[in-house]
């Protein structure tokens, strides 16, 4: 079967490929074709995050997609490329440190319960592919916010007995945050892990109501209207 | 300030550098990949630590059994060490977030592993080190601790004191984006580069970048390594990919059945017993199964649903249902570069930590669940240690001269005339290591097998690259590893050959029992192959 991949140009490349991963015709390309196919990968498991790319428009893992006859094969959007199927991940890894994605500190008392345990059980899977970026419209065109992941993160610690700061959480992602997001899902439907992103998002704003934040949209609207 | 370089950012490499860091050095981390893409993320089983005596359980227990599966080949003290600091990392990854699973009684769970006398293993699902590595990585960021991603080690820099005695002052990285040699001046330096299990290919449970570069790497710097030949094969990989379904199956109540539908082993046996049962059915011309149909769908989506999940995508079957095909595969090995109680090596202020390390806890063959216990008691250890002797080292040297003789030698890569395809060479020398240097060996394969390492490496010119470019050229790096494998694929069967006795996973037809009286003592070879035996009892 043919696999055409978007180098420099698009190459087209003969498979044998019988149920194989996009992942394992990758490596036969690369073994005994084009040694200079440049891609990511890892686990081969679908735990590690190396190897996302895009199949005929949508993320998905190369070790976890069953390349079809005629795929097209991408690197992720919204994220400079290095080479062929490498994109440069600094920037998105970046933004859990600006979002402050992790506990504020360390918590020695707390005790957890099942119940609390489900809570981010999902959300603490993630494995940081970067699809969500990629497939994220509000990133596309505002490369300052905080995207998809970094907010589930930042959910995940919220949500979590342990956090014993969670204005501070709140009150980090309320710029270029979780007001900026519009909610269409399509971090949900690209991602490897079951996780919506959106869900997170809207979880957050609840919790920043709570905090006394509004949506600063309603502001503007009202602004609009005033004469 | 000092600082502390620790090569590789997987669940070793981030407990050094936050321990490094809480000891008051300046901590750099460099990664060939990024953070969190590393081996830890795919342990799945769960962490060693006894959290209460009720039970029945006993950290005396938990040293015992550790002892029992290594086969007399591990350290008594370090064992004991890690068994009673156990505890105490269970509560500190608890403490900065990592989402355990728990009881109903708001206690971490646990469960049983393999060679466990009781239910000590505790987990989150089966995505253990996938939490525990991302929330160490989260800490790492609150603690503002610098990571370089995408930078694969060349070299550690080293500079000879007065006395002659070796101390490590830098390392060198090749940048894989610009394609530059890099170099670092550093007063410490940790090891924390993962195994080296890749070297069976197509026949390891691992990420295809367990390729034991830091191993090979502190041995051309002069450090040794130590028990190489002890490979543990794990009994339970997916027939096809050799993707790992975790042992966590199997202490749930799974059971491995032949063609026939017999079980023909105990499932919980430590995991040289059953790959050796498994192996020698296989032999018999018998398929293998995992059957964990009898759990029920409800059991195997809440306790194991990632083993489901890889079930159904590599061998399309649905485990609630239908038999899981296998057969054991290469997965961790217990050999590594030596250190001794401080996690230091005998090059000065060079460390290691993790699989990468030997700091003999598993003998001849490693507990489930013990080897994210090990990263983290002795992660812990080794960043404290290297800052420490940072504040007090003053090492320094020309780095700019190293560079250039580096850059010298990439360049004289890239003229090689690959005449021959190195990737079928690194496919080809996994298919041997499986057969021959694997779960059984003999004399005579294992010498024509070092024939063919020598030979692969005496032809190394006649390989080399298709792609000559800077920018990202991962044809170079996966050549630099292959080569990085083969320096160790020939120790390894040195190792092997030389240690004419059964134990624990090194299993030879033609030696098969223990041989107490010449071999319970540890390997220790240089990187020119010269191995001496150490007697566990001597001081180091």
């Amino acid at each position: 079967m043919k696999i055409n991949i978007k180098r420099d140009s698009v190459v087209c490349y003969e498979v044998e490929a019988k149920n194989q991963t996009l992942l394992e015709a990758l490596n036969e390309i690369k073994l005994t074709q084009d040694g200079s196919l440049a891609y990511n990968s890892g686990c081969r498991s679908s735990v590690c995050g190396s190897c996302a790319v895009r199949v005929n428009g949508r993320e998905v893992l190369a070790c976890s997609y069953h390349v079809q006859d005629g795929d097209f094969v991408e690197p992720l959007n919204n994220t400079p490329v290095i080479r062929d199927l490498v994109v440069d991940m600094d920037k998105a890894y970046g933004f859990n440190a600006k979002a402050k994605a992790y506990q504020s500190s360390v918590s020695n008392t707390v005790l957890l319960s099942h119940e609390d345990e489900k809570l981010n059980e999902v959300q603490s899977d993630c494995i940081l592919c970067a699809s969500c970026y990629s497939a994220c419209p509000v990133y596309a065109v505002n490369s300052e916010f905080l995207g998809p992941f970094s907010l589930t993160r930042v959910w995940r610690y919220v949500s979590d007995k342990r956090e014993p700061n969670k204005k501070e959480k709140i009150d980090t992602v309320q710029t270029n945050g979780v007001w900026d997001c519009t909610l269409c899902n399509a971090c949900t439907l690209v991602c490897p892990q079951g996780i919506s992103s959106k869900a997170d998002i809207e979880k957050l704003r609840a919790r920043s109501v709570m905090f006394g934040y509004m949506d600063p949209s309603f502001f503007n609207f009202g602004g609009g209207l005033s004469f | 300030m000092k600082s502390v370089i620790i090569i590789g950012a997987g669940g070793a490499g981030l407990v050094a550098a936050l321990s490094a860091k809480e000891s008051g050095a300046k901590v750099t981390v460099i990664t060939k990949e990024y953070p969190t893409r590393s081996q830890t993320c795919m342990a799945q089983g769960g962490i060693n630590a006894v959290l209460s005596e009720d039970g029945g359980d006993s950290i005396e227990l938990h040293v015992q059994n550790t002892l029992k599966s290594a086969a007399g080949l591990a350290d008594e003290s370090a064992v004991r060490y890690m068994c009673q600091e156990a505890p105490r990392a269970v509560a500190w990854l608890d403490s900065i977030g990592v989402c355990f699973s728990r009881t109903n009684e708001s206690k971490i769970a646990q469960r049983k592993l393999g060679g466990a006398y009781a239910p000590r293993a505790c987990y989150a699902q089966d995505y253990t080190g996938l939490k525990i590595l991302h929330t160490l990585y989260d800490r790492c960021l609150a603690e503002g601790i610098e990571i370089l991603n995408e930078r694969y080690l060349l070299e550690f820099l080293t500079c000879k004191d007065a006395q002659e005695k070796t101390s490590v002052c830098g390392v060198s990285v090749l940048n894989k984006r610009s394609g530059e040699v890099q170099t670092y001046e550093a007063q410490s330096v940790i090891v924390a580069t993962g195994g080296y299990s890749r070297i069976y290919h197509n026949y390891s449970t691992n990420s295809s970048s367990s390729t034991g570069d830091g191993i090979a790497t502190a041995l051309r710097a002069g450090a040794k390594a130590s028990d190489l030949e002890f490979v543990q094969f794990h009994p339970t990989a997916l027939k096809n990919s050799s993707i790992l379904i975790s042992e966590s199956a199997r202490g749930a109540g799974g059971y491995i059945l032949n063609s026939k539908g017999e079980r023909f082993v105990n499932e919980l046996l430590p995991r040289d017993e059953v790959s050796k049962a498994i192996d020698a059915e296989i032999s018999k011309g018998e398929d293998i199964f995992l059957d964990i149909r009898h759990l029920g769908s409800e059991f195997i989506e809440k306790e194991l649903p990632q083993e489901a999940k890889l079930a159904k995508l590599y061998e399309n079957i649905d485990p609630a249902c239908e038999l899981i095909p296998i057969k054991p595969a290469a997965h961790y090995t217990m050999g590594g570069i030596d250190v001794d109680e401080n996690s230091s090596t005998c090059i000065a202020g060079l460390y290691a930590v993790g699989e990468c390390a030997n700091h003999r806890v598993h003998g001849a063959n490693r507990l489930g669940g013990n080897s994210l216990l090990e990263l983290v008691v002795f992660g812990r250890q080794a960043g404290k240690n290297a800052a420490e002797h940072a504040k007090s080292s003053d090492k320094s040297l020309d780095l700019q001269e190293r560079k250039i003789v580096l850059q010298e030698q990439i360049t004289e890569i890239k003229e090689y005339t690959n005449e021959i395809n190195f990737y079928e060479k690194q496919k080809f020398l996994g298919d041997l290591f499986y057969k021959n240097v694997g779960i059984k060996m003999d004399k005579t394969a294992l010498q024509n097998v070092l024939n063919e390492v020598q030979e692969m490496k005496n032809i190394l010119p006649k390989m080399g690259l298709d792609d000559k470019t800077k920018i990202y050229n991962t044809n170079l790096i996966e050549f630099l590893e292959f080569k990085n494998m083969l320096d160790l694929a020939e120790l390894i069967i040195i190792s092997a050959i030389n240690r004419q006795e059964s134990r624990g996973a090194h299993f030879r037809v033609d030696f098969p029992t223990a041989d107490d009286e010449k071999f319970k003592s540890h390997s220790i070879i240089d990187k020119n192959g010269a191995i001496c035996y150490e007697d566990k009892y001597q001081k180091r």
